[in-house]
């Protein structure tokens, strides 16, 4: 469907911006997770994950942002969020996301909080 | 579980207006229903932030019919409706009927982000962020199918 997730990265030495456009479910969230392992493979110690353009993100995408988490704090790194909107945020804290990785309001706060990290 | 053969009648609301929808069981089909959704929420006047949190509640209940409930007739029936209480208070409503083969929702154990980073348990979420999002919802399940009435006040 249209709705289906793109993303974007960009690389800043040892942190990886993600942009994400769209739908996470299950789909969009496996390919977050190649994006991620991908950049982890290639050195990134940090992930910043701007969801700014995504209004909806389901328990399955968000169980598989869980396994991301996990992979980057097994490597030592960090996670950071940011651009989310109330419901997402609500989200992340129910299932517990919010607990083990960082919300920002903005992506320039999460770039500094998890460069200043790595 | 309650058995029954047939499905109880879904309770009226008074002086609420229906829309009905019925969608395939079939991927992102979801995301389809959250469109009426939406344009209901939006001609009574409710906040985006708040038809988010209808739109994720119905999408988990969806994926959970989708996923769990193997229907007959490979279909889940939608109805949504708004309405005013007494007070003038407005509200959004979505039903999401399966005839499934229904589940026990009482017997169901709660995850914990516990489990969820320490184990393989990552799933089961549904209901919880359903009814952490509704101001209100009502589950009704046996060997008839499931319904699920989610509501949200304006």
């Amino acid at each position: 469907m249209s709705d289906a997730c793109k993303v974007s990265v960009e690389r800043r030495g040892e942190v990886a911006v993600l942009w994400t456009d769209g739908y996470i479910n299950n789909q969009g969230g496996e390919e977050i997770a190649r994006e991620s392992y991908r950049q982890l493979e290639s050195g990134a110690r940090a992930l910043v994950m701007n969801l700014e353009k995504t209004r909806i993100v389901n328990s399955i995408g968000i169980s598989i942002l869980i396994e991301v988490l996990e992979r980057v704090m097994d490597k030592k790194g960090v996670l950071a969020f940011c651009n989310l909107t109330p419901t997402i945020d609500k989200t992340f804290r129910i299932m517990g996301l919010a607990q083990y990785a960082s919300i920002y309001p903005t992506e320039e706060e999460a770039f500094q909080a998890v460069s200043a990290r790595v | 579980m309650a058995h029954r053969k047939t499905a109880p009648p879904t309770p009226q609301a008074t002086g609420s207006r229906d829309i009905s929808l019925t969608i395939p069981v079939a991927p992102e089909m979801e995301i389809v229903a959250t469109a009426q959704a939406a344009a209901l929420g939006e001609h009574i006047g409710m906040s985006r932030d708040k038809i988010d949190e209808v739109k994720l509640a119905l999408v988990e209940a969806c994926i959970n019919a989708f996923e769990h409930a193997h229907t007959r007739d490979e279909r889940l029936h939608l109805t949504f409706r708004v309405g005013r209480e007494e007070d003038g208070a407005d509200w959004l409503e979505v039903e999401v009927f399966d005839q499934g083969q229904g589940f026990d929702h009482l017997r169901l154990e709660p995850p914990t982000p516990e489990q969820t980073f320490q184990g393989k348990r990552k799933r089961g979420w549904g209901l919880q962020i359903i009814r952490s999002l509704m101001d209100g919802v009502q589950i009704s399940s046996g060997d008839w199918g499931t319904r699920i009435v989610m509501r949200k006040y304006k």
